[in-house]
């Protein structure tokens, strides 16, 4: 039976994150205020069978660990 | 006996003819195919600009899985020469080769300028034909160009005279930490840049800058360890 799983990507902290700035300081501009600390990232959706292989999969494709955290998410 | 280049080329690639016309005035060059599994006996490997299978997750992530980079893997473990050109360095980066990462550029913008780069450390099989502390004038254009390593590997990386290449002040459009533009391995057998040295080989473009990284990776290649023609 496939597991399904979400993967979200990060931008590590502490490294400069210029989408998530711009998006910072877009929001004000259309009326909503106090708005902080935006990061913009991606998402993973898939479906597995062995859902053990997610942390590779993560550490050999879908992130790069020097740049990006990676957080698993599985259950339907 | 000329020089061997070979050119990986993968679906979204988009300056392996400019390289292969520049590598061709100094050596002789051919295209190899990402689906290939042997180097056809090249000495020198050089990955070339694009968009490689779309940049598709991240820049340069999925190539370095391709049978082509597997053989480039092994050339380079070899000893064998390697240079990346822009998503060449991004596939670099991200296959291991090469330390860091590069990052979206800090103005968010695809960005086409020509740069002046100093360069750094002469004494590399990419560079000795230059003199220390000359100044490059070769273009760059890239979206995705803004050098990043944690600080351990920024240390070690500036203590080992890995730089080879640096924006000049006033260069640095994109926020590469240190100013970086090109950085090798410990090994001084790969390496890999953002700006384009294949585009500046002839003077009726603005700049033959370009062509000392070529005719440095020819000179050189015989002595390279891997190379297909050791005798």
């Amino acid at each position: 039976m496939p597991v399904k799983a979400t993967v979200l990507i990060r931008p590590k902290e502490g490294i400069l994150d210029p989408q998530g700035q711009a998006v910072e300081e877009a929001l004000p501009a259309l009326g909503f205020e106090g708005v902080s600390h935006v990061h913009v990232g991606r998402l993973v959706e898939l479906e597995v069978e062995d859902a053990s292989q997610l942390e590779a999969m993560c550490e050999k494709l879908l992130a790069n660990p020097l740049i990006e955290d990676y957080e698993i998410v599985t259950g339907s | 006996m000329a020089t061997r280049f070979g050119i990986p080329q993968f679906p979204g690639s988009c300056d392996e003819v400019d390289t292969l016309l520049a590598a061709n005035r100094v050596g002789d060059a051919e295209l190899l195919w990402h689906k290939d599994k042997d180097l056809k006996g090249v000495d020198v490997v050089i990955v070339p600009g694009g968009f490689s299978y779309g940049d598709y997750l991240r820049v340069g992530a999925i190539p370095p899985f391709s049978p082509v980079m597997q053989a480039v893997a092994e050339h380079a473990k070899a000893g064998g020469l390697v240079l990346g050109i822009c998503n060449g360095f991004q596939v670099l980066t991200e296959a291991g080769l090469l330390p860091g990462a590069l990052l979206p550029n800090v103005n968010l913008a695809f960005t086409c300028r020509q740069v002046d780069l100093t360069v750094e450390n002469t004494e590399t099989p990419f560079t000795h034909e230059c003199t220390p502390g000359e100044t490059l004038s070769i273009p760059a254009k890239h979206t995705t160009g803004r050098y990043f390593a944690p600080p351990e590997i920024l240390d070690d990386i500036e203590s080992n005279g890995q730089v080879l290449l640096r924006y000049a002040e006033g260069h640095n459009f994109n926020g590469s930490l240190n100013d970086i533009a090109g950085v090798c391995n410990a090994a001084r057998n790969v390496f890999g840049l953002m700006p384009h040295p294949e585009h500046a080989v002839d003077p009726l473009t603005g700049s033959d800058d370009g062509l000392k990284l070529f005719h440095s990776l020819a000179s050189a290649a015989p002595m390279a360890l891997g190379s297909g023609d050791m005798t």
